[in-house]
């Protein structure tokens, strides 16, 4: 990637997902690897449970750290319904990740609407650079379920461009010492996507 | 080395950086970080007054001590503040006064979308707004280095964008303490009755005058020349929004927006064919460029109301949209914020949402008992609202079994303590419920004179609920225990039957209070062979339950003959359960039970 044009990343999912947490890692990433880094989240009042998304802006110079919509280039999705709130921030040469896992809002909880079918077909037929994996059971076989959030990293990495020597620096930093092999091995997971 | 950080660590790490050594606040988003990280640094010291009034009289106490001292505040707490604010700008301040004001356009979670800066020209303040987190680190120091060289309180003014954004600060070694100036009596200056007032009043237009000059040289003010096809004055976050939408164009960024330079406006506004404001909120800034006569485009393009993003900026000139358009996009289900799984206002707003009485809320988690299925609150104004409407509501209807008012325990120490002094006073029949949580939750946990620790985790005098009910005058205090929905429902119904005022305090620890009692409790799960699929449990409206018709299970996970008698089960997701156990008391069937009794 190019340092001139300013990068747009917009994770997005559901409180308790570790989104926000992510988003901090890929932002000091980013800082590490030279760039001027902005970074701001859209979020309800509830601790858990409502809408979360972070734009990540990185690039020689980055003034706002809201995207403009239709500007982002990849979107981290971390919940399969999620993806589609957020289209309208997309181009069609835009990259889309997605942790194909729901988490069942209210109304569908309680049966009064149905969770969207068939997301991932209408995603593929509007973009062209799709990864789709399992997070939370790839983090699980690398030992906790709580590090989907990594793995959803090591899908991201593969399309930044940067240098793995800053991700594996920012990821151990970021966690307990005694997660951080598995951590590892959680991140690599993603990134073979 | 430049690190990542917020607005709000930018803040506090200014303050830091410029000597502050007292800070004052309430929590309130988007501002609560800011006294949180300051009160980390050493030999500061920060507290958590019970609402923004004391923190700004402290603040100003401090000051006038000789102190460099800040008040942190969001946008609504300003209001509360509002009366010492008003004459603390006759007074001036001796020591540096910095009053920090966050505003939240998209009310993001506040109940209005007032502009902070009216206050600025009301009370006669001066105002700073950064654009970003480098900026708020350096304008928390400007703002000190102006109160102290005009005597004045000063405003930094943040918005949630600045204050919870992340970007790059360059930290700089902390000033050596600054000398405390001396604290000398001085009636004429710091005693307000009429006649040294009017003294004062002509004092402030004369600073105000001051400032104005101050305002055109001041380094913060940036005019920034890209050719002069049009122009744009803007401040604070929105200046990155139009930045980045147009590049192209010259820029007016007032690091200063009250007062304003007028000189510099002028100069701006001759070099530039076409001139626009872009503001968030209100013409703030456009009625007085207005007023001194400049042609001048604004909110008749801009929107009044929301945060604005380049998008919005960019729109509103060109009247194009780049937004991806996907004609097909299916319609999604919406994601309201909830009550957490365990939460302790959940049983208690069942039994309220089926008294049928007029429920006034207050401004907390519980405010989201309003929805569905709980429907358990029926108004929200401010903090400390629920006491004097409900007062207010019973006195007007006459009827002691129609209202209960219900609050906070952090919002009860805000603003309700006098509210409940006025119904024993007054002799209102009301019933109040303090949902007494043991934190303040919603802004994440935040410590109370309710909890006895303080912001820097020393241990102090706790206060005591039902001695303070009984020393105003409430006779009635009952003490509850919201997991249990019968005795809840007992009790408020007495209540509501007696006479005169009632305290009732529904005490349960927040379930994400890292001290709950409520830890280690087994979670629950649905005996399959037992729910009937009535879907009783699902009033409670709990994340952690769901009902899923037969159709939609793996085959072979229900039986057979089940599916003749009913069309689902309902399931517990054991992950978010936190074995609280009110969903367990509705069920008929006793299908809810403990994972471990099953194993």
């Amino acid at each position: 990637m190019s340092n001139e044009k300013v990068h747009t990343i917009l994770f997005v999912g559901v409180g308790g997902q570790g989104i926000i947490l992510a988003s901090d890692i890929f932002s000091e990433v980013m800082l590490r690897a030279g760039f001027d880094v902005k970074k701001s989240e859209v979020h309800g009042m509830a601790q858990r449970g409502g809408c979360v998304s972070s734009h990540v802006r990185y690039g020689e110079k980055v003034y706002s750290p809201l995207a403009n919509k239709g500007d982002v280039d990849i979107l981290v999705s971390f919940e399969r319904m999620e993806t589609l709130r957020y289209i309208d921030y997309l181009n069609a040469e835009s990259a889309v990740v997605i942790n194909d896992e729901e988490v069942f809002p209210p109304s569908v909880n309680l049966g009064d609407e149905p969770y969207p079918e068939d997301i991932i077909t209408f995603v593929q037929r509007h973009f062209h650079r799709v990864k789709i994996l399992k997070a939370t059971d790839m983090a699980r076989n690398a030992g906790d379920a709580r590090m989907a959030n990594t793995v959803m990293l090591g899908a991201l990495s593969a399309f930044s461009g940067v240098n793995d020597s800053y991700w594996k620096d920012v990821l151990r930093e970021a966690l307990p010492e005694r997660l951080a092999s598995n951590n590892i091995e959680a991140f690599e997971s993603g990134r073979r996507i | 080395m430049n690190q990542l950080m917020s607005g709000n660590e930018a803040i506090a790490r200014g303050a830091y950086e410029w000597g502050v050594s007292f800070a004052a606040a309430y929590p309130g988003t988007p501002s609560t970080e800011i006294t949180q990280e300051f009160s980390l640094y050493d030999g500061v010291y920060a507290e958590w007054s019970p609402n923004e009034k004391i923190a700004l009289e402290a603040a100003i106490g401090a000051a006038l001590a000789g102190a460099d001292a800040m008040a942190v505040m969001k946008h609504v707490g300003v209001n509360v503040a509002a009366d010492p604010l008003f004459t603390v700008s006759y007074t001036g301040t001796n020591g540096g006064l910095v009053i920090v004001a966050a505003d939240d356009p998209s009310m993001h979670s506040s109940q209005n979308e007032q502009d902070s800066r009216h206050y600025a020209r009301a009370a006669k303040i001066p105002m700073l707004e950064p654009a970003d987190s480098d900026e708020a680190r350096r304008f928390i120091k400007a703002a000190f280095a102006l109160s102290r060289q005009f005597d004045t309180p000063v405003f930094l003014r943040s918005t949630t964008r600045v204050s919870h954004s992340k970007s790059v600060v360059a930290p700089e070694e902390p000033n050596a303490r600054r000398e405390e100036r001396e604290y000398v009596k001085d009636p004429a200056k710091y005693v307000m009755v009429p006649g040294m007032a009017r003294g004062r009043r002509v004092v402030v237009e004369k600073r105000m005058s001051a400032l104005r000059e101050f305002a055109e040289s001041f380094d913060e003010n940036v005019m920034e020349l890209n050719g002069s096809e049009a122009g744009i004055i803007t401040a604070g976050m929105t200046y990155n929004y139009a930045r980045e939408a147009f590049p192209g164009y010259s820029f007016l960024k007032l690091g200063m927006v009250h007062p304003l330079p007028e000189k510099m406006i002028r100069e701006f506004a001759s070099k530039v064919k076409k001139l626009y404001v872009v503001e968030e909120l209100d013409p703030f800034i456009e009625e007085q460029v207005r007023a001194m006569g400049i042609d001048v485009t604004g909110k008749e393009l801009f929107p009044y109301n929301n945060e604005f993003d380049p998008g919005v900026v960019e729109r509103s000139i060109t009247g194009k949209s780049r937004a991806f358009d996907v004609p097909d996009l299916p319609g999604l289900p919406d994601r309201p914020p909830n009550l957490c799984p365990g939460c302790p206002h959940r049983g208690l707003f069942y039994v309220l949402g089926k008294l049928g009485v007029f429920v006034t809320g207050d401004i907390g988690c519980y405010t989201l008992s309003f929805m569905k299925p709980l429907e358990g609150l029926d108004s929200c104004i401010c903090m400390g609202a629920s006491i004097g409407m409900a007062h207010g509501m019973s006195k007007t209807l006459g009827r002691g079994d129609a209202v209960v008012g219900v609050i906070g325990d952090s919002t009860f120490v805000h603003s309700g303590i006098a509210s409940l002094l006025n119904l024993a006073y007054n002799r209102s029949n009301a019933v109040i419920v303090i949902c007494d949580n043991r934190t303040t939750a919603m802004t994440g946990m935040q410590d109370h004179p309710g909890t006895g620790v303080t912001l820097q985790g020393q241990a102090t005098k706790k206060l005591d609920f039902e001695a303070l009910a009984h020393a105003l005058g409430i006779d009635n205090v009952r003490v509850i225990n919201p997991f249990d929905l019968k005795e809840t429902r007992t009790v408020l119904k007495e209540e509501l039957a007696s006479d005169g005022p009632s305290l009732v305090i529904a005490r349960g620890a927040c379930a994400l209070l890292k001290s709950k009692e409520s830890q280690g409790k087994p979670p629950l799960m649905v005996d399959v062979d037992r729910c009937i699929g009535c879907k009783l449990c699902l009033d409670v409206g709990c994340p952690a339950i769901s009902w899923r018709p037969f159709d939609s299970l793996p085959h072979g996970s229900t039986e057979g003959k089940k599916r003749k008698r009913q069309e689902g089960i309902a399931l517990i997701d054991v992950s978010l359960c936190n074995g609280c156990g009110v969903c367990q008391q509705l069920c008929k069937t006793g299908a809810i039970i403990e994972v471990e009794a099953n194993e």
